[in-house]
């Protein structure tokens, strides 16, 4: 049963390119039948119920126009959530399908092998791409203009852009679950296997155009992010009294801006050699394998990074608040992110050990790599002791620091581990790899950007999230991820490579069917999430519920010294810092929540019609070359710069917001302030 | 809310440091832009000739006289940038029209230069799937003039501002940054020049 159909369109049709009635897999594959079903049924509702209740002049004018970074904040961790439950959806697949794939329990497991080849393919992606990636551009949005006191980001447009590319990246991968099919050929799309020789049909065509229309988003974002902590910091605030999230997000803007034009490079040569018939990657001409290794990892590796050094800056802004206890070594924890962002080019080669470069650059990668765990551990030392001495109260937010500072430091072990060469060798795309890297990204990021929705949600939306299901899906994700993965780091030492779709060893079951348990309760975990954002946004009348006058934690940092949600020009004043961790001072020094004498107009940017035109423009754009509709390429690309001129030229691109808005803006949250300081002073 | 799209109040209120902002991040995004031609440049770098039985050797093909046009062409045309920059800070419309028309002619001369030289090698042994060194070659000198024919449309593009709304602050930023993205490109041809063109001929 494959899901490819026989009849692969070769020479494309002028006006349907290779589209035809052949292309729909849910036709031949009944899993992919019910998912569209159900898919279809939501999206439909979904759609009716905004109609209904007259909701898409308001979703235009306030959301999906918007250039107002925190609420493009919120929309990047709205469809990253959305993306990780369908790759988590592929997690369950691949588990319960290995779990039976084996003679000795149910024959060959359910999947056919060309469904689960693309299965691991989607999950890795998805994973990467558009939950693990977002959540960084969504969280910096969300958090990093209002730590620095400014009311926007640099190029407010190009970061509406930016969003409507991810999203178009991520529905164009969406669209490949069931119109033609997804690449077969594992998360970085090794040649000569995506070459069109081996993988002739549209497959890895969707995987270049998702990756390749989201990345430039993710370029754009880095750029951004870079411009506006290096010049729209408010006065006084030197880069040293600057909140670490925002250093981690400074270092990791950096890694973005230099290793994404490198993965659009390679996803552009590996586009000409499929489109062009170019012979990079091919097996004959001078085609070269191992450039492509080269260059995707030199994309790769920093990107590990790219994803792991904010959700340390989240760690980080945590522990103190909860400890009541200003960060443990602020200069050390700063050299030791810079250090890990340079380290983090040096060490690409480690991926590929068994390329056989020879025992020189073998051993430089090793070391290097081994390096890395210094400025790591330096910061595993950061957290403990702003603990120790610290009153710490056990929130949410730091059951899953606590739950991250316990898993990450495994992962970051059996990092070590795998950076010895020799030991790499034995382990080279064994399951020991595929437990230590989601050792490292779940228990390091994504545990991240839980801690940091769990932080901030009061923050965005003015409601605190139950702290008991907080609590217990960290526990959950922590101990499902554990059941999970230990037995996949055994399978590794015996010796299981990584994307089998079936195996013949009844000694291995058991531990494949341990490991579907720990996804259940990792299930369970996300679950909770879910729940959690659904009952707290429910209950949010309950007066222990709600975020009254924007500071629920005692916060230390300027994003606590703004209402909640903020006004959207964040600052009626662009407050004066004066030493590090300044709201905290001002709190201490009785001068916080001063009500301001003067107002003045506030200079604003303006909503953008021409982002997600653009956005939408791109996405047909994808779909087209991927299906070889070149008239419809030409069509959109053509219509995508016009919009982006007539943009240039024509738009309104900024206003001014008069005293009157402002002030009664102001007053109102005055008094809310008020009433709460008084009642705080009764008690 | 009053709308700020009025050009005079525009320009008389906009805050000054939101230019330089501007200015700042173009330069971040030019970085970007480096290290895409550094990846290119890699690439071509570590994908060697191809031996004479699989196709025609780049020193027997490449015309350097009509490159060495291209290069005078396209050096002389961030000249004559220069020179419209130098009377954009004149205030001095009509003169930044006539060089900036003057740049443009450049280019386009370039890019007619070069769209030749592609058509040629194509027709005579080497188009680009010959072997992976011409697919190196034209990646390369093939993104260096996409990003020229995109600087030529953002110069027409700025030929509109410049109608509409003369050397206003927003212009003068957008020329800063037309005249860095097409210095910058000059830098790269530079290095193209070098690296494909004579080290291809030795």
């Amino acid at each position: 049963m494959s899901r490819r159909p026989t009849n692969i369109v070769t020479e494309p049709h002028w006006l349907f390119g290779k589209l035809n009635l052949d292309i729909f897999p849910m036709a031949t594959d009944p899993i992919v039948l019910v998912t569209f079903i159900v898919v279809a049924i939501g999206a439909i509702s979904l759609l009716g119920f905004i109609t209904y209740k007259r909701w898409w002049g308001y979703l235009w004018k306030e959301w999906l126009t918007t250039v107002d970074h925190k609420k493009i904040g919120i929309m990047y961790i709205i469809v990253a959530l959305v993306m990780l439950l369908r790759g988590f959806a592929d997690a369950i697949l691949m588990r319960t399908h290995q779990a039976l794939a084996t003679s000795s329990t149910f024959g060959s497991g359910y999947l056919p092998p060309e469904h689960y080849d693309q299965v691991f393919t989607a999950h890795a992606v998805i994973m990467i791409f558009f939950v693990a990636t977002p959540l960084v551009s969504g969280l910096w949005n969300l958090i990093v203009p209002l730590q620095i006191g400014a009311r926007d980001v640099a190029f407010p447009f190009l970061n509406n852009i930016a969003l409507w590319f991810f999203v178009a990246g991520a529905m164009l991968i969406n669209a490949s679950l069931f119109i033609g099919e997804f690449g077969s050929v594992g998360w970085l799309a090794y040649p000569p296997l995506s070459g069109i020789e081996f993988s002739p049909w549209v497959g890895v065509d969707y995987w270049i155009w998702s990756l390749q229309i989201s990345g430039i988003g993710t370029t754009l974002t880095s750029v951004n992010f870079i411009a506006t902590i290096l010049r729209m910091r408010a006065p006084g605030m030197n880069l040293m009294k600057m909140p670490i999230f925002c250093w981690t997000t400074l270092s990791t803007a950096s890694i973005g801006a230099v290793i994404f034009p490198i993965l659009t490079v390679a996803i552009a040569l590996l586009t000409l050699d499929r489109y062009v018939g170019t012979h990079f990657f091919t097996n004959e001409l001078g085609g070269n394998q191992m450039m492509w290794v080269n260059l995707i990892w030199a994309w790769g590796h920093p990107e590990v990074y790219f994803l792991v050094l904010p959700a340390f800056g989240v760690f980080a802004e945590i522990v103190p608040v909860f400890s009541r206890k200003k960060l443990f070594g602020y200069t050390g924890f700063v050299l030791a992110t810079a250090c890990i962002a340079l380290l983090s080019f040096l060490v690409w080669l480690h991926h590929f050990f068994t390329m056989g470069s020879g025992s020189s650059v073998n051993a430089f990668f090793g070391i290097a790599t081994m390096t890395i765990a210094i400025p790591t551990g330096v910061k595993i030392f950061n957290w403990l002791f702003t603990m120790y001495k610290g009153r710490v109260e056990l929130t949410a937010s730091m059951y899953w620091t606590i739950v991250f500072l316990i898993t990450f430091t495994v992962g970051g072990m059996t990092g070590v581990m795998l950076s010895i060469p020799a030991a790499d060798f034995v382990l080279h795309n064994s399951l020991f790899l595929i437990a230590h890297f989601h050792n490292t990204i779940i228990g390091g990021a994504i545990f991240g950007y839980l801690a940091g929705i769990t932080y901030w949600f009061p923050k965005a939306t003015g409601i605190k999230l139950n702290e008991t299901m907080g609590k217990a899906s960290a526990v959950l994700w922590c101990s499902g991820f554990f059941v999970a993965f230990i037995p996949i780091y055994a399978l590794g030492f015996m010796g299981v490579t990584r994307r089998l779709n079936y195996y013949d060893n009844p000694e291995w079951a058991p531990y494949f069917i341990t490991a579907t348990f720990g996804v259940l309760l990792i299930a369970g975990g996300i679950g909770l999430n879910f729940l959690n954002f659904a009952y707290s946004l429910w209950k949010k009348d309950e007066p222990e519920n709600i975020d009254e006058i924007g500071d629920p934690w005692d916060g230390r940092t300027l994003e606590w010294a703004t209402s909640s949600p903020p006004a959207f020009y964040n600052f009626a004043k662009i407050p004066h810092v004066n030493e590090l961790d300044d709201w905290h001072h001002k709190k201490q020094n009785g001068v916080a929540y001063q009500p301001i004498k003067n107002y003045e107009r506030i200079h604003m940017p303006a909503n953008t019609v021409a982002g997600p035109i653009i956005g939408v423009l791109s996405l047909v754009f994808g779909f087209a070359f991927v299906w070889h509709v070149w008239w419809l390429v030409i069509l959109t690309f053509v219509s995508m710069i016009s919009a982006f001129i007539w943009h240039n030229v024509f738009a309104v691109k900024d206003y001014y917001v008069e005293i009157d808005e402002i002030k009664a803006i102001e007053e109102k949250w005055q008094k809310k302030i008020k009433k709460a300081l008084s009642k705080k002073a009764e008690v | 809310m009053v709308k700020a799209s009025n050009i005079k109040v525009y320009a008389e209120e906009y805050h000054q440091d939101m230019e330089t902002d501007t200015v700042f991040g173009f330069w971040v995004y030019l970085m970007t832009d480096c290290l895409l031609f550094a990846t290119l440049f890699a690439v071509f770098a570590a994908t060697p000739q191809m031996p004479n039985e699989y196709g025609v050797m780049p020193s027997e093909i490449f015309e350097l006289e009509l490159v060495m046009v291209e290069t005078g062409l396209l050096l002389a045309s961030s000249f004559t940038f220069g020179l419209a920059m130098i009377s954009m800070y004149n205030d001095k419309l009509k003169s930044v029209f006539a060089w900036l028309i003057i740049t443009l002619l450049f280019g386009f001369g370039f890019l007619g230069i070069e769209i030749y030289e592609f058509i040629h090698l194509s027709h005579h042994g080497s188009p680009i799937t010959l072997n992976a060194y011409w697919g190196a070659f034209y990646a390369l000198v093939g993104t260096h003039g996409l990003h020229v024919t995109t600087g030529s449309v953002w110069m027409c593009v700025m030929f509109w501002h410049l109608k509409r709304t003369g050397l206003s602050i927003p212009n003068q930023t957008r020329l800063s940054c037309l005249s860095l993205f097409w210095h910058f490109l000059d830098l790269i041809w530079i290095v193209v020049f070098t690296m494909v063109y004579l080290l291809g001929v030795l």
